[in-house]
């Protein structure tokens, strides 16, 4: 998607609606090399899913970079209001990745904030929007890119279960995860995915929503988990990090054995890679 | 609420009435039925979603093309509308409004005022103000006369008493009245029409809304299902609508689209029972209809949303209401709990120019920014991406320029900009940003067990031993 | 300065520079997926009135006023609401004359204040004609007249509305274009598609809210 700026003549004039995108052209080709982003919330909290996201992607004979010096899309401080700090750790991003490699990010909501809000972010700089515009390009959510890109064929070795998939709202409405998540778990032959009670709905972890807004949140979080209980699954799995916090803090807050896990770790664990399996 | 002008303070009671709603059991589970319900109803009339698409689109469009010469069109409106006979007027404030609709009804005496459902008139208070000057105004849509009966306000755009169930109005009825206790709605709304029946024909003035207002023709088109619009519209002597100035189109046929967007996006259906298009007085041959038609024009801050281009957007809307019906926050809360007269999503970012930011602070950060609103949109405006631009405006200095929206700065905390601050110096640099891995793996006991709201409802979130950059540097080396 | 020219003003001020938005209206997303074979765009209205409680009755040029009058009488209903002035109110007194009928036929003959009290609460029965209808949303055309005023389609009971087949067309953006109503609209133009209803309470649909509890609409299969 391009900047929403370049198709008014003048900064003032009427907005219409970005044309209606098609679908995403992916590469005839499995890339060599690729970049890994790991996300602020999955360093600290979920790096095991990280390193899962690793392991499937050199299975898939590709080789991984994990720049050292990557932090924080700066989607906190920009779904906040303070824009121009979200703009310089933004930058800060853009510098890690010099070579065209794609750029694949474990969490759907931040390879969503490269993808389209960068753009938004640097509208008024054309040399940097140059820069964002073909990082965007270039940027894949991981379930996306191993079904789409790698062209991935799981080889499921485990015991019939039953999962409930939990989709964030961003990675379902600005990179259909949903999809992608769904169409790699129908790869695994002993895994049936039920369907939770308004699957589609927010878990109400909305970034600082959860805590300026702790009552609604709370509720949501409480349905969410309700949601999840009662679909009779034996596991959750998500590719976003920020729901498994709150649906797993919720979880634990409410004394139920159940856990979320992330894609990455369930799709290695379920085709007999070895997972990291330091759970936080 | 009389909001506008003196105290703001309905809104700033949000997170409190927030509160309350979310224990309200009978509450959550009336909205969460009435939402469930509105939403396979909309998406039933939408199955070829490539065809939705387009016509979302398409709407969009339209109203943006609209927009785009809004004080053109205004005056070929007004022009049109004069030269049917309709006496057109023009008001800033809902106190200009409210002086507007006075004058009319003191010119002819009149003592009593019916209305058809009509938003701008609840922005206004409108039944508020006549009462003040001894009129009697009766709302005659059932979802109004139950609210306007019980003292309560509209809980939603499209059904105003969606937060009661039929027992509440049962009740309700029974006792204001004074009708047998009976839960079947076919009685209940049979009650309501025997009630309102005479009040059609007594009423001095009828007062309506309007969904379309069409410059090329000098229409007013309206959409119901009850008939209690044509009712006000054609038996009174005078009709008066109120609408706000961004509800005119260009052309008559740019009606199709937004109707079809408008009736299958709010109550999922094909159309209204009635569309009732309004180009002016009875005629000397007619023998029905009003002897006069006013439109009174109303502002109140849609001029400020008109004024940047990106929130200029917000004005596409055409009150359909989906963006409530499919809002996981509105569906837990309720319209009420906004204090607002337009709840939910277009309610965080269309009143804000209606009262100013400072009255309406916490609206736009009660949003997890999940996007169903933006979603479903008829008409696509970006509610998301216009949420987090009046987070900016609530966080910007009060005097820093430009200066987009009255009340900027609201929520400005010196103390909230250096923590983003410190939070931007942590993530510009590698070295701190590892260190403070580091640090937050290592030292992760030290995290208390309760970390204030987010542990009200969930555990402390606990670091894992090591980072992803350490795990990452072992198995990959440098990069 | 008064109000308007201020509005104005601010809203001049705030496009400043900028270029109208061209019109590309797509009228084949209006009519396209609207579009039906003729055969089946009678079949489509009625089944789409019937679903929300419309009555349909597929008759004849000749037939009708039989038909008008058997639903009256299955009713127990005495008296119609119609216009003498019209080729149909003619039509159906002529066929009431003819078979000795007893019906007694009520004329919208003064303005509304004159007789407001009857027309509320003492005509259960009114019949007009449409000027066509919509297969692709059910609805009918009704444009009111000084021989048909506005009431007469919203405050009886019930509502008969004679319908020709041949004036039933696909979509509303074809029946908009062909009749020219951007030209030619009257004060008052309607589409009606059923009895009045409301879900207001419970979302529970209940029908006669506040216009008319039956719609009766009768298709002239032969016009």
């Amino acid at each position: 998607m391009s900047s929403p700026h370049s198709s008014v003549a003048t900064p003032q004039a009427t907005r219409l609606a970005p044309p209606l995108a098609g679908a995403r052209n992916y590469p005839a080709q499995k890339p060599a090399e690729v970049y890994l982003f790991g996300t602020c919330v999955l360093d600290l909290f979920f790096p095991e899913a990280g390193m899962d996201a690793i392991r499937l992607l050199e299975r898939e004979g590709i080789r991984v970079h994990f720049p050292q010096g990557q932090s924080c899309c700066g989607q906190p401080a920009y779904t906040s209001g303070y824009t121009d700090e979200a703009r310089e750790v933004a930058r800060a991003q853009l510098a890690l990745f010099s070579h065209d490699w794609p750029v694949v990010v474990p969490s759907g909501s931040c390879a969503g904030m490269f993808r389209h809000h960068y753009a938004e972010l640097f509208h008024d700089e054309p040399a940097t929007l140059r820069q964002v515009e073909a990082l965007a390009a270039r940027t894949y959510e991981l379930a996306e890119f191993l079904l789409e890109v790698c062209r991935i064929q799981l080889d499921d070795r485990g015991s019939p279960i039953k999962v409930a998939l939990h989709t964030s709202c961003s990675a379902r409405r600005e990179m259909g995860t949903h999809v992608h998540g769904r169409s790699l778990l129908s790869q695994l032959g002993q895994v049936e995915r039920v369907d939770h009670d308004h699957e589609s709905e927010c878990c109400g972890f909305g970034g600082t929503f959860c805590v300026r807004m702790p009552d609604i949140s709370g509720a949501m979080v409480r349905d969410k988990t309700a949601a999840l209980a009662g679909a009779g699954a034996d596991a959750v799995v998500s590719a976003d990090c920020g729901c498994l916090l709150n649906i797993n803090g919720a979880f634990e807050k409410q004394q139920q054995s159940l856990r979320g896990e992330h894609l990455a770790s369930f799709l290695l664990r379920r085709t007999g890679g070895k997972s990291d399996g330091v759970q936080s | 609420m009389s909001a506008h002008a003196d105290t703001p303070a309905i809104p700033i009671s949000f997170k409190r009435r927030a509160h309350d709603a979310v224990h309200d059991a009978q509450l959550r589970k009336n909205f969460r039925g009435a939402m469930d319900f509105l939403m396979a109803k909309r998406a039933a009339q939408f199955p070829d979603g490539d065809e939705l698409e387009r016509l979302r689109a398409f709407g969009n469009r339209v109203r943006a093309r609209a927009l785009s010469k809004l004080p053109d069109l205004l005056q070929r409106l007004e022009a049109n509308l004069t030269r049917n006979g309709v006496k057109v007027h023009w008001a800033e404030t809902v106190d200009e409004a409210n002086a507007i609709v006075h004058q009319i009804v003191a010119a002819h005496e009149a003592k009593q005022v019916i209305k058809g459902k009509s938003m701008v008139s609840e922005e206004m208070e409108m039944n508020h103000y006549l009462e003040g000057h001894g009129v009697d105004c009766l709302e005659s849509d059932m979802g109004e006369f139950i609210v306007q009966l019980g003292n309560e306000k509209p809980s939603h755009i499209i059904m105003p008493a969606i937060h009661l169930n039929a027992g509440q109005v049962a009740s309700l009825f029974h006792d204001k009245l004074e009708v047998d206790y009976t839960e079947d709605v076919d009685r209940l709304i049979q009650i309501g029409r025997e009630t309102l029946r005479r009040k059609f024909f007594e009423a001095d003035i009828g007062v309506s809304g309007v969904n379309f207002a069409i410059a090329e023709t000098g229409s007013l088109l309206l959409v119901e299902n009850e008939g209690n619009g044509r009712m006000s519209t054609t038996v009174p002597p005078v009709h008066i609508a109120v609408t706000g100035i961004e509800k005119v189109v260009e052309n008559l046929r740019d009606v199709v689209p937004l109707l079809s967007l408008l009736t299958r996006s709010a109550t999922g259906q094909p159309i209204t029972t009635y569309v009732n298009v309004i180009s002016g007085p009875r005629k000397a041959d007619e023998l029905d209809g009003p002897q006069e038609v006013h439109l009174v024009l109303l502002d109140n801050g849609r001029s400020q949303a008109f004024a940047d281009s990106e929130l200029r957007q917000t004005l596409n809307c055409i009150r359909c209401g989906a963006c409530m019906n499919h809002c996981p926050v509105y569906t837990r809360i309720g319209g009420h709990a906004y204090g607002t007269v337009y709840p939910g999503p277009i309610g965080k970012i269309v009143t804000p120019h209606m009262l100013g930011l400072e009255a309406t602070r916490d609206l736009p950060s009660a949003s997890s920014l999940c996007g169903a609103c933006g979603e479903v949109c008829p008409v696509k405006i970006p509610i998301p991406a216009i949420l987090r631009r009046l987070r900016e405006e609530n966080v910007r200095p009060p005097a820093a320029e430009p200066h987009h929206m009255r009340g900027q700065g609201s929520k400005y905390s010196r103390r909230e900009r250096y923590t983003w601050k410190a939070w931007r110096t942590l993530n510009t640099s590698p070295r701190l940003y590892r260190l403070f891995g580091l640090a937050a793996t290592r030292l992760s006991g030290l995290i208390p067990a309760d970390i204030g709201p987010w542990t009200e409802h969930r555990s402390a979130p606990k670091p894992a031993a090591r980072t992803l950059h350490e795990l990452a540097r072992d198995h990959l080396g440098e990069d | 300065m008064n109000a308007r020219d201020r509005i104005l003003g601010k809203l001049k001020q705030s496009l400043a520079g900028t270029t109208p938005i061209a019109d590309d209206y797509d009228d084949a997303l209006l009519t396209a997926p609207w579009s039906y074979p003729a055969e089946h765009r009678v079949t489509r209205l009625c089944s789409l009135l019937q679903a929300v409680h419309g009555e349909t009755v597929l008759t004849t040029a000749a037939e009708w006023p039989a038909r008008v009058s058997e639903a009256l009488a299955s009713r127990g209903i005495d008296e119609l609401l119609i216009s003498p002035a019209t080729a149909h109110g003619q039509q159906f007194a002529g066929y009431l004359a003819l078979n000795g009928l007893v019906t007694r036929l009520k004329a919208y003959d003064r303005p509304v204040e004159q007789w407001k009290d009857e027309l509320f609460f003492s005509t259960p029965a009114s019949l007009t004609g449409t000027l066509g209808g919509i297969a692709a949303t059910g609805s009918l055309v009704v444009w009111p007249t000084p021989a048909e005023p506005r009431l007469m389609s919203l405050v009886p009971p019930l509502h008969i509305a004679l319908l020709k087949a041949s004036e039933v067309v696909d979509n509303l953006y074809q029946i908009m274009q062909t009749q020219r109503w951007a030209e030619r609209l009257p004060t008052n133009a309607l589409l009606i598609s059923g009895p009045s209803k409301t879900a207001d309470i419970q979302q529970t649909l209940a029908y006669g809210a506040h216009g008319p509890k039956e719609l009766i609409v009768m298709v002239l299969q032969d016009a």
